[in-house]
């Protein structure tokens, strides 16, 4: 590799390291200005939600700055039906994530694990929904809905999420079993433990981070989603589905706080997982004789 | 290891499959087939449709729509390279140049999927709105005239598609710069190669993987997509998934918004096989496995 590249590359046959220097510096110092305005272009829409969500408006619609206001943090369950489709939003999203969770991690302690024939063909189905517009998930699963004739609603929602969810809990435990060191569950079985107990006890602490990682990826698509959840919702109304049932006749500044507050409440479960993280891998890579030198 | 797993008990990986291969089975697997079967019934909502093989539905849906078709694989295409030049080099000095700050920026890019994704687009109805002093903005450097407007464009609802989408672009091109040796660049700069050279020899052909990964994650959902048309556009940017989704919420066409979804689906596999095949099926699964 190294050789080929340095067969193709012009040699020059002396180095101006001033020059270099200098360039590099310039470059360098432009790509972290471009790092900056684009982290800052990634981060502008949600100032606006934030800020709008102070906007003292007073048309139906909110998008013109027209004051700074207070009232509508004090009052932010005011709207009608606003309140109600938050608390079916955060059943749901909980509700799928438990059960997308367990099943994708189980699918993937399967996938990583062991070798057997038809791993293949497994994997690239559980590739297939990751593939697929949501658009058409949304419609295929109503077409089923409407061809047995099951009401949609609730728990048609919660079926959709769990599906959808399932493929991405998957991904993400399996990227973080690759690396997983067998050694300590042989461990424990020569030390007496039964399957369970060895599951429970090793197993589990260790891919704990995956875990949560695939269960926090869920949750954070399940409270977010409109498509799926729009073709499948019957008469239940989400969080998402509000809004955009009020982004046709009026969009009332509540719905900038709640969204402020749903920003808010996930910086921090993202903050604080990334912490217990961190202290989870220092522990998990310790090795027993670092521990004892420590 | 793992010859004496599959000997002994190779009933195993298939019992902690099964419910989650169920799950997808019956709500994945077999919705496609009620679709399928809808996407060839005939009538209307008032006599009931009846199944009769009725082709025809996928030959008027494709030419009754191939406008919006046509629109969606643009737009998404359009808002995947755009996503692709600005995510490379913010993804780039993340993995090389983020120093103390890396794990704060990354923060900052998967922080838009906190805040939910209508009221992220409606966010960019406020900031393209004909009053907002961002538009004023770009009318003062003339980037668009003093009577033109942002809103209600293709351009906005191409900007929408981009950002919306973008944090799916760098997160994979970051994981597979980030692993990156980088003393294959320290080995390239001691031969003499120039910064450019190893960028375009070294850094880009070792980030292929997320290169495929990227524009895959942001391709699909482009193209499906019907929100940033719905709210940052007019019917006349309506993109496929506007028909589909009007089709069979609002009109209640079931076999026309059936057939189309069939045809979404086909042609994205097929153009995902393409790049697959191009780009070499090694990045694909490696960018899988990620």
């Amino acid at each position: 590799m190294e050789a080929s590249a340095a067969g193709q590359m012009r040699v020059t046959p002396e180095r101006r390291p001033a020059l270099v220097r200098l360039g590099r510096g310039l470059l360098n110092g432009s790509l972290k200005l471009y790092a900056g305005l684009a982290i800052l272009y990634l981060l502008f829409p949600i100032f606006v939600i934030i800020a709008f969500s102070f906007n003292d408006t007073r048309s139906r619609f909110n998008f013109v700055w027209q004051g700074f206001t207070t009232k509508h943090w004090q009052n932010p369950f005011g709207v009608p039906g606003l309140g109600e489709a938050l608390l079916n939003s955060i059943e749901i999203a909980v509700l799928s994530t438990i059960v997308a969770t367990a099943l994708g991690t189980l699918m993937a302690l399967a996938l990583v694990r062991y070798q057997f024939s038809g791993r293949a063909p497994v994997n690239f189905f559980i590739f297939l929904p990751l593939a697929s517009p949501e658009v058409v998930l949304g419609a295929a699963l109503l077409s089923l809905f409407l061809s047995v004739g099951v009401n949609t609603g609730f728990g048609t929602i919660f079926i959709a999420h769990v599906m959808f969810n399932v493929s991405f809990v998957v991904v993400t435990v399996r990227s973080r079993l690759i690396g997983f060191d067998r050694h300590l569950e042989e461990a424990a079985q020569d030390l007496g433990a039964n399957a369970v107990q060895t599951f429970m006890r090793v197993t589990l602490p260790l891919i704990a981070p995956g875990v949560l990682a695939g269960g926090l990826l869920a949750f954070a698509l399940s409270i977010d989603d409109f498509v799926i959840t729009n073709f499948n919702a019957g008469s239940t109304v989400t969080f998402p589905l509000f809004v955009y049932g009020a982004a046709r006749v009026s969009i009332p500044p509540q719905v900038n706080v709640l969204a402020t507050m749903i920003f808010l409440f996930t910086l921090a479960l993202m903050l604080a997982t990334v912490w217990q993280q961190r202290r989870a891998e220092r522990m998990a890579a310790m090795r027993p004789e670092e521990a004892v030198a420590a | 290891m793992a010859a004496r797993l599959r000997g002994r008990r190779g009933w195993l990986p298939w019992a902690l499959l099964a419910p989650g291969l169920a799950w997808l089975l019956v709500f994945f697997a077999v919705p496609l087939y009620y679709m399928a079967k809808v996407s060839l019934e005939e009538g209307s909502i008032d006599t009931g449709y009846r199944f009769t093989w009725h082709f025809a539905n996928y030959a008027d849906s494709i030419s009754n729509y191939s406008e919006q078709f046509l629109r969606s694989f643009l737009y998404g295409g359009i808002a995947t390279v755009l996503a692709l030049l600005i995510a490379y080099p913010l993804a780039y000095a993340i993995a090389f140049h983020g120093g103390r700050w890396r794990n704060a920026m990354l923060l900052a890019v998967i922080a838009p999927f906190f805040t939910t994704y209508l009221i992220r687009t409606l966010a960019w109805q406020t900031i393209f709105d004909d009053a907002s002093p961002v538009v004023d903005a770009l009318k003062f450097v003339g980037a668009i005239p003093q009577d033109g407007r942002v809103l209600a464009t293709a351009g906005s609802v191409i900007a929408g598609i981009t950002y919306n989408f973008l944090p799916f672009m760098i997160l994979p091109l970051y994981a597979s710069l980030e692993r990156i040796d980088k003393r294959m660049l320290e080995a390239a700069y001691d031969l003499y190669a120039k910064r450019r050279d190893v960028v375009r020899r070294v850094v880009i052909p070792l980030s292929a993987p997320g290169i495929v990964a990227g524009t895959l994650l942001t391709f699909i959902p482009s193209v499906g997509d019907y929100i940033n048309a719905q709210l940052l556009g007019t019917p006349r940017q309506a993109m496929i998934g506007n028909v589909i989704q009007s089709r069979f919420l609002e009109i209640t066409d079931y076999p026309t918004a059936a057939a189309l979804s069939f045809v979404l689906m086909a042609i994205i596999l097929v153009l995902v096989g393409i790049w697959a095949r191009v780009a070499g099926t090694e990045a694909l699964m490696g960018a899988e496995a990620s």
